[in-house]
């Protein structure tokens, strides 16, 4: 009896390696234009993708009950600080369901770059986000060129080399 | 002769598991991911319970649980 | 004499040998230390326990456990038949464990050595956790492996005489996933196979017969355990999480095994946080087991069975324990190094009921031929208070 859709099972064998190996996919099912969004600030205030046409924008998707999250937020802050000038944004999208604790997480811990909420996960939906924390990277062109999932000490780095990369395009 | 279908479904099953999308999705995790949601939260404590519950009963084993939590990585 | 020590000191070790405590393959826990105190006391035995435990990351892959109990048991157990000696002892536990985290498996590795002056226990255990299909589920294997070497003493609590009576190895293999239902609810169940051979029995303890020479009615010697004895046990466990910030625990677990003892044991908990302050649980179990083929309160006659016991822990039994304990984040948001600490009192109260042991108490009693004493029953109080510092 032969095996059907081979191919199939080739593929899937394929992403479960190259997932499995690296943290980093090249935009993979998610490559493509990055849909645009319009969520909240936390003071109430609209913001969205649009805002930064032109730029190389990073969307970060976070939660207050993330513990690898919480690691990386210093990190991307000084990220943030240092590539700003050069062209580069930011965004946080929060996860949570409700806003009391990103509130007291942030009053605690603040950050410089703009967060947005996300509370009914259009935003994560649209994304396809399968990890908590995943950081998709737009370049100036509005396309989706990296998703980095999850986070261990040291992919700032990782993080860095292309956002310098998309920077120089 | 027979093992073939059983082969077959069996690569089927375990390679079809990786297309399975997570019916909960990772930002669904708030509630897993609070510490009252852990199986537990103190191994001291629940280790020692089941020391003397198996030091006075004739019943040992299958205590303890994984996973949950955030799914973080 | 140690005979309540014995007990533990196999309890210890098998407690050991369960499944991983509790992991999720996705981060490795928070750096820890904790400082415990116990105190057990019931059926005329009190027992403490201290115990200091350090955890530390290595790497974000890499994590180290260090683990240093002391048992010390003083008082009469109500199965003290001989001499009404005063039991005075001390055991002590030290364990090492190792954790590696790679992409979505955790494997762990651990060494407990556990040395009392008739008991001398070294457990090697193993286990791997994987997560899989999108973190909902997680599969968790172990294998453990435990050399024991048995002694009696025949000295005295202050003098001790140690007889080296044998040695007893055991093996526990263990299995248990674990699946996410809903984002509010996730099951496990749990199957642990222990199988151990060599010298099981207690030596403490000895098996009565009817002799009517005997003015008491009654005499004694020895038990004589088999030499195997291999247990299986299955639980089946479910945490759900409540409308408002509580959740709820339920767990029933099925055990058996060769020596033809049945247990059942039930198990509901409340969880109830306050803020990230106060976290209060309340807890109820009951537990009900059927006698070993081999065991009886009072036998015919001597050399009536190849194999005989008198141990109350093989007799049919029933329990019920109601518990309740208070955490208390002293600091909740951490200070300098500290991410949080907190302090703990767990208090259960549990009632022993026994169907076929009676009370010593009452043995030789003229009102009470051997065989008539009055059912023995017990209360017992487990106080537990810990310091846990996280880093």
């Amino acid at each position: 009896m032969h095996i059907a859709n081979s191919s199939l099972l080739k593929r899937c064998a394929m992403a479960a390696l190259v997932l499995g190996s690296s943290a980093f996919a090249a935009g993979g099912d998610a490559a493509g234009p990055a849909p645009s969004f319009t969520l909240t600030t936390l003071a109430g205030q609209p913001g969205g993708l649009g805002e930064y046409k032109g730029q190389v924008v990073m969307v970060n998707f976070w939660a207050t009950w993330c513990g690898p999250c919480q690691q990386e937020m210093p990190l991307l802050d000084q990220m943030y600080k240092k590539y700003k000038p050069a062209g580069f944004t930011l965004i946080g999208v929060n996860v949570d369901k409700e806003s009391p604790a990103v509130k007291e997480l942030l009053a605690r811990k603040p950050v410089s770059f703009p967060v947005l909420l996300d509370p009914a996960n259009q935003v994560s939906k649209a994304y396809h986000v399968d990890e908590m924390p995943s950081s998709v990277i737009i370049d100036r062109k509005g396309q989706i060129r990296y998703v980095h999932r999850g986070y261990k000490p040291g992919d700032e780095n990782d993080y860095q080399d292309l956002i310098r990369k998309l920077i120089r395009e | 002769m027979r093992l073939r279908p059983v082969l077959t479904l069996s690569a089927v099953l375990l390679f079809s598991a990786c297309s399975i999308q997570p019916w909960v999705k990772p930002y669904e995790r708030d509630r897993l991911a609070d510490p009252i949601m852990a199986w537990d939260r103190d191994a001291i404590s629940s280790g020692y319970m089941d020391h003397i519950r198996e030091s006075r009963e004739g019943s040992r084993g299958a205590t303890g649980g994984a996973g949950g939590g955030c799914g973080c990585n | 004499m140690a005979r309540r020590q014995r007990i533990f000191a196999r309890a210890a070790v098998i407690a050991a040998l369960l499944l991983v405590r509790s992991t999720s393959a996705d981060v490795l826990p928070d750096d820890r230390a904790d400082l415990f105190y116990s105190k057990y006391s019931g059926g005329g035995m009190d027992i403490t326990g201290e115990s200091a435990l350090v955890r530390k990351k290595i790497t974000e892959n890499w994590a180290v456990e260090a683990n240093y109990f002391v048992d010390k048991v003083s008082g009469a157990s109500i199965d003290v038949l001989s001499q009404a000696s005063v039991i005075k002892d001390t055991r002590k536990q030290k364990t090492g464990t190792i954790e590696y985290l790679h992409d979505k498996t955790t494997y762990t590795a651990s060494y407990i050595n556990s040395v009392e002056r008739d008991y001398v226990s070294n457990t090697a255990s193993f286990s791997l956790s994987q997560d899989m299909f999108g973190d909902l589920t997680t599969v968790t294997l172990g294998y453990a492996k435990t050399n024991d070497k048995v002694g009696e003493n025949n000295g005295t609590a202050w003098v001790p005489i140690i007889d080296w009576l044998g040695y007893a190895q055991t093996s526990s293999y263990s299995g248990g996933i674990s699946q996410i239902i809903t984002k509010n609810f996730i099951a496990g169940v749990n199957l642990q196979v222990i199988t151990d051979s060599g010298y099981l029995a207690n030596p403490y303890r000895s098996i009565r017969y009817l002799d009517s020479s005997n003015p008491k009615g009654y005499s004694l010697a020895s038990q004589v355990y088999p030499d195997t004895h291999t247990s299986t046990a299955v639980t089946v466990q479910g945490k759900y999480y409540l409308p408002y910030r509580a959740a709820v625990t339920a767990s029933y677990r099925y055990y058996t095994d060769t020596w033809g003892v049945v247990g059942n044991t039930v198990e509901l908990d409340y969880t109830h946080p306050i803020k990230n302050i106060w976290i209060l649980e309340g807890r109820a179990r009951y537990y009900k087991q059927g006698q070993a083929t081999f065991y009886s309160d009072l036998f015919p006659f001597a050399d009536s069975q190849n194999f005989t016991a008198r141990d109350q822990n093989l007799a049919a039994l029933d329990n019920y324990t109601l518990g309740a304990k208070a955490t208390y984040a002293f600091l909740p948001d951490g200070w300098k190094f500290f991410k949080r600490a907190t302090v703990t009192l767990d208090i259960s109260r549990i009632r022993f009921n026994y169907t076929d042991f009676r009370n010593i108490k009452y043995y030789g009693v003229p009102q009470y031929p051997p065989g008539t004493e009055p059912l023995y029953y017990f209360n017992a109080t487990v106080s537990q208070i810990y310091v846990s510092m996280f880093f």
